[in-house]
């Protein structure tokens, strides 16, 4: 049996020159990642990937090749903007965040700087660096930014008729708010909004529902908080944006990772494996720690019908979207 | 002598079956002037009439057979008098059942439909929903062209190496496979999308199982989020890769073919005279094949 023969096999408790041959093989062979039990291979065709097991110490199943990645969603944004709706323009809202900054970024790379309309939308407490941020960013870039306070819009709302609304409701109206200033002046600038709500968040259920989520086209929808981290520091987006906690800036001091009670490359992995069909137990018998598996699936299930549209009571055999099936580009 | 022929990267305008047709008169008459020799075969992806995602909307785009020809012949026609031969993925109509098809035809001074395939593997699963939408084609037939014999194969047929096994035996020498891949997958290393990654192995085993060439026309544009990435490729019987398309965006990539390499080939390595000495054999002694000998029972 040569020496890679052995190891395939695992080894026999047999002969000791068998012994002595996994040994070699073993040496030769190091694991590429520590928690996984899988051996790196020898050799390898790069189009071939290579089998890995579930390991909260291996992140890998999360890499992207960001410069294949950048031209993808550059791409998409040309075709679905100007081939498919024939807008030439954008609008999209700079939160200082790491999301809206990627997203402005691709915006810029995929139809000019001078498409892009940046919109400023602070609230009365918002942070200043959240401003100095979105501002850092679309100067990087060349995008032309307009600031409009929401608080007035808000606060007309809930101090004169629900004085007792807590951060949250507050943070949901200023979101919804944000909607309504971005698409009317979509309308005026005969521009189309563009969503910036990643997969994590939106896996998580942790945005508000028909606020972030509304704008009708998203280039990060697909990409997990890590990736959209590695995606923006490619791009060049500034390094105090992609690397400070990320947050929805609703209420002072708050953070994603605060709220969520995990962190995003923990929920990332976590998430990823749900996706691809592992189930709790087999997350934790790969070593994650049972109470984030289950605080991150938990979130997950509770929040399907976010990812949704509004669900409608079906009536006929022609019902839209249930008998009636027509893509939205058709 | 070697034979010239160009894939045509395609980008639909969705669901435009008139501005597609005229776009694919274009490409055609394009193609004829990009190099020294006009080319005797031009390929485009799957669906390339209308674009792949159309859910119910397959029943308002789908055409006949002959009218697709007709059309298109008459197009071809007002732009160019010299003959080629061309494949063409479509919605095709038919008697009240409609396919994910491909036609093959001779436009130019003698213009004649020679054949048409319908896609036989429907993909149903994820992003894909054909079996909703569409039919399954009932084999795989080759058939002769001014290039030689040819078959067709539509996406997911490809990924069933009993496909190209069944058009190789019936002496197929060039495997066309008209393909509108969703693009996904964007993991560090190949530097394309993952599922181009997998056509690449397709195609060259493919290829050098059965000493043919094989060339993978793909659809560009993204559809509703969807992006089909382009990045066509063909192989030599011997399965080396001979040309690639961009990602993208749409190409002409032409191709030079020597027939001779065939046979140099399959000398070489003699797969596919294994094959056909054993195939017969094989399907009536394995009761996987579903024929000859029951399967037994499971017990």
């Amino acid at each position: 049996m040569s020496a890679r023969e052995a190891s395939h096999r695992g080894g026999h408790a047999g002969a000791a020159a068998d012994d002595e041959a996994v040994r070699a093989a073993e040496a030769a062979i190091a694991p590429r990642d520590p928690g996984s039990r899988h051996r790196s291979a020898v050799w390898a065709h790069p189009n071939v990937p290579e089998a890995r097991r579930p390991s909260p110490d291996d992140d890998s199943p999360l890499a992207i090749d960001t410069d294949l990645v950048e031209r993808w969603l550059v791409e998409f944004l040309r075709d679905e903007i100007r081939r498919r709706r024939g807008f030439e323009r954008v609008v999209v809202g700079l939160s200082g965040g790491v999301d809206s900054s990627l997203t402005a970024a691709l915006c810029a790379r995929a139809l000019g700087p001078e498409a892009v309309h940046g919109f400023l939308l602070p609230y009365r407490t918002s942070s200043a660096e959240s401003r100095a941020h979105a501002l850092l960013v679309a100067d990087a870039f060349g995008i032309a930014t307009r600031t409009i306070e929401v608080t007035g819009a808000v606060d007309g709302y809930l101090d004169g008729f629900e004085p007792e609304a807590g951060p949250h409701r507050r943070g949901n109206v200023a979101a919804r708010q944000r909607m309504i200033i971005l698409f009317d002046q979509a309308y005026k600038l005969r521009a189309l909004p563009v969503g910036t709500g990643n997969k994590s968040e939106r896996l998580l259920g942790y945005y508000t529902w028909h606020a972030d989520d509304s704008p009708p086209i998203n280039p990060l929808g697909d990409l997990f908080k890590t990736q959209v981290w590695a995606l923006a520091r490619a791009v060049g987006v500034p390094p105090e944006i992609v690397d400070k906690p990320a947050t929805a800036d609703l209420i002072r001091g708050q953070t994603d990772e605060g709220d969520l009670g995990i962190s995003y490359p923990e929920a990332d992995l976590i998430l990823h494996h749900t996706l691809c069909g592992r189930s709790p137990e087999r997350l934790a018998e790969a070593g994650f720690d049972p109470a984030g598996v289950a605080l991150v699936t938990g979130r997950l299930h509770r929040t399907h019908w976010k990812r949704h549209l509004p669900t409608v009571a079906m009536l006929s055999a022609t019902a839209i979207g249930e008998w009636y099936l027509r893509p939205v580009d058709y | 002598m070697t034979l010239d022929l160009t894939i045509a990267q395609f980008r639909p305008s969705k669901g435009n079956v008139e501005g597609t047709l005229a776009s694919v008169v274009d490409t055609l008459v394009r193609a004829s002037r990009a190099g020294e020799t006009p080319p005797s075969l031009v390929v485009f992806p799957e669906t390339a009439l209308t674009g792949y995602f159309l859910e119910g909307g397959v029943r308002e785009r789908a055409l006949e057979a002959d009218e697709l020809f007709e059309r298109l012949a008459a197009g071809y026609a007002g732009a160019s008098d010299l003959p080629v031969e061309v494949a063409l993925g479509f919605y095709e109509l038919e008697a009240g059942h409609v396919y994910n098809s491909a036609l093959y035809a001779r436009l130019g001074p003698d213009p004649a439909p020679l054949h048409v395939h319908r896609k036989v593997f429907l993909p149903t699963y994820g992003v894909f929903q054909e079996e909703r939408f569409v039919e399954s084609g009932a084999g795989v037939e080759a058939f002769d062209t001014a290039v030689g014999r040819v078959a067709l194969l539509i996406c997911e047929d490809a990924f069933h190496t009993v496909s190209g096994t069944l058009a190789a035996l019936d002496g197929a020498e060039l495997i066309l496979i008209l393909s509108a891949s969703p693009a996904r997958g964007a993991a560090p290393g190949a530097g394309v999308p993952g599922n181009l990654a997998r056509w690449d192995l397709l195609g060259s085993g493919l290829a050098a199982e059965h000493g043919v060439f094989v060339v993978v026309s793909q659809l560009v544009g993204f559809e509703g989020g969807k992006g089909f990435a382009g990045g066509s490729a063909a192989y030599s019987p011997r399965g080396e890769r001979l040309a690639t398309g961009p990602l993208w965006e749409e190409a002409l990539v032409p191709l030079e073919l020597d027939p001779t390499e065939i046979r140099q080939a399959r000398t070489e390595e003699p797969l596919f005279a294994d094959l056909e000495r054993t195939w017969t054999r094989l399907l009536v002694n394995s009761p996987g094949a579903g024929v000859g000998r029951p399967r037994p029972e499971p017990s």
